[in-house]
Order: C-alpha cells, then sequence, then structure tokens
C-alpha cells in the first residue's frame, strides 16, 4: 500500500493518534502563540487608522479571524461527523466532538466583539440583521449538537446522534457566508477576498492574515488536546490507556504521559 | 502610550473585544488539559480498587 495511505490507516488508530498529537501539541501552540502576538501587534499598533472608523476598526483583528474560526469549525466538524456516520470511524467522531466547543467559543467571540463594535459605530449592541441573526443560529447549532452530545448515556451512540444534528445545521453555513450579500441590511458586505482582490490596504491586511493562520493553528491544537482527553475516557478499558494511567516504574517520568 | 490605550476614544470597546479574545481562548486552552487529569486520575482510582478486591 501507499506509505502515505498506509500512515492515514494508523493514524486512526486510537494510541498512535494520543502519542502523535502529543508530539505536535507544543509546536503548534508555540507557532499560534507567535504568530497571533506578531498579528495582534500589527493590527493594534502597525496599522494605519481607519479614515472613517478611527481607532474602532482594530475590534475587526480578532472579530473577523473569530468569525472565520467558527464557520471552519463547523465545517470540520460536519464534515467528521460525515464520516463517522458513513464509515464509522471512532476517531472521527471524536475530532467531530471536539471541534464543537472551540467552534462555539470562536462564535461567541465574534459576537460579543461584533457588539462591541457595533455600539459606537451603528449606535446599538444588537440588531436582527440577516448576518447578526444567522451567526447567533450557528452557536445554538453549536450548543444544540454539545448538548445533544452531554444528554445520551452511550458516548459512541451520542457522538453519531449529535453528528447527524450537526449534518443538518450545515444549510446555516451558506446564509451566514452569503447573507451580507442576499440581503442588503445592516452588516457589511466582505472586504478580504481570497480568490479576487481584497478591498482593504495592504498594511492593514497582512496582520489579518497573520491572525487568521494564528486561529487556524489554534483550532488544530484545541481540537487535538481535546481529543486526546477524550480518548482517555472512551478507551479506558483499553491495555494502552491502562499503561498510561499505571504506576509509573521509579526513575521514569511521567512527563510523556 | 495614554494615547494609544485611549484609541481615539475607542479604548473600551477595542480593549474588552481583544480582553474577550484572550479570556475564551485561554479558558478553551486549560479546558482539555484539566480534562485529561481528570481521565487519568478516574482511572487510576478504578485500577487501584479492582487490584484491591483481586488478592494478590
Amino acid at each position: 500500500m501507499n506509505p502515505l495511505v498506509l500512515w492515514f490507516h494508523r493514524l486512526g488508530s486510537p494510541p498512535y493518534f494520543y502519542r502523535f498529537a502529543g508530539r505536535l501539541l507544543p509546536w503548534m501552540y508555540v507557532l499560534a502563540l507567535t504568530s497571533g502576538v506578531i498579528g495582534l501587534y500589527g493590527g493594534l499598533a502597525v496599522a494605519p487608522p481607519d479614515y472613517q472608523q478611527g481607532e474602532s476598526f482594530r475590534i475587526i483583528y480578532v472579530h473577523v479571524p473569530s468569525a472565520w474560526m467558527g464557520l471552519f469549525g463547523y465545517m470540520f466538524m460536519a464534515v467528521n461527523g460525515f464520516i463517522a456516520l458513513v464509515w464509522r470511524i471512532k476517531l472521527s467522531e471524536t475530532l467531530a466532538m471536539a471541534a464543537a466547543p472551540v467552534g462555539a467559543a470562536f462564535t461567541f467571540i465574534t459576537l460579543v466583539t461584533g457588539s462591541l463594535w457595533g455600539k459606537p459605530m451603528w449606535g446599538t449592541w444588537w440588531t436582527w440583521d440577516a448576518r447578526l441573526t444567522s451567526e447567533l443560529v450557528l452557536l445554538f447549532l453549536y450548543v444544540g449538537v454539545i448538548g445533544l452530545y452531554h444528554a445520551i448515556e452511550d458516548a459512541r451512540q451520542a457522538a453519531r446522534a449529535a453528528a447527524f444534528l450537526a449534518l443538518i445545521g450545515i444549510v446555516n453555513l451558506p446564509i451566514v457566508h452569503y447573507s451580507v450579500t442576499w440581503w442588503n441590511t445592516l452588516h457589511q458586505a466582505q472586504t478580504v477576498n481570497l480568490l479576487g482582490k481584497s478591498k482593504i490596504s495592504a498594511d492593514m491586511l497582512w496582520p489579518l492574515l497573520t491572525l487568521a493562520f494564528a486561529t487556524h493553528v489554534y483550532f488544530f491544537a484545541s481540537v487535538l488536546a481535546r481529543s486526546r482527553a477524550a480518548l482517555l475516557t472512551l478507551e479506558s478499558g483499553k491495555e494502552w490507556v491502562r499503561a498510561l494511567a499505571a504506576p509509573q516504574p521509579s526513575g521514569v517520568e511521567t512527563a510523556h504521559v | 502610550m495614554s494615547e494609544f490605550l485611549a484609541m481615539g476614544g475607542y479604548g473600551a470597546y477595542v480593549w474588552t473585544s481583544y480582553a474577550l479574545f484572550f479570556i475564551v481562548l485561554a479558558a478553551d486552552a486549560i479546558a482539555p488539559l484539566r480534562e485529561r487529569r481528570r481521565a487519568l486520575r478516574d482511572l487510576q482510582g478504578r485500577m487501584k480498587r479492582q487490584a484491591m478486591r483481586k488478592p494478590a
């Protein structure tokens, strides 16, 4: 078999995944933190103030990357949920359920920072604009998935039920994304365009893209860390987990656990 | 410096947004650490009880 395919199969085995993710995690946290600090410095100190919004526009540097991660996290959760439902891969169930709280956290940040920007700029904390409403629905979908997962006793059945809910909720993603074009309400249309030309000056754009990179790395780090913790509970009857929990022979460090 | 902190009069909104970003993500980063420690402790307790039940 192709070595890459072989490696992918091995990654699906919980003990291998646990060790692999454990080795990767410190580097991911370091990468996310350094790029995050560079991006925040750029956004707060280097980028010039907006000619209309003044300094308040700097809120976009936490608002927009979080909004992207809210959508990306949902997509990641739904794709893994789909794999879990169709091919019954245990690790996909775990990854899907690990993504839900992270995506929910980013969506929550999006809503609150948007509100903090809306008060001085629009003159209101909240309005039932299409983008705002669909983003709130996104948060409710995340909360629904998390709630359903915790409401069912059997963890594997719970993950499949929650994955099914996540798949239904996917109809909300295009609504969030296109709401600013479909309905002409308050929220501004997108200015950053991955394929075409962005309508934002370069010294304002690079901190935003750096932070988008940082939040992506952070998202995956958090999903891996949550999956590792979840696997310990899900596989607590298995030999590899019992070996991790067993008291270490003297002289052996427990740091690698 | 104080000019930087004032953010052209929008200081309260800007800094609250950044603080929230940090606090929520820090809480999110700590949660799996605590969860993993709890899972290992639970299992250690269970293994100890099983070992006591079985005569050595």
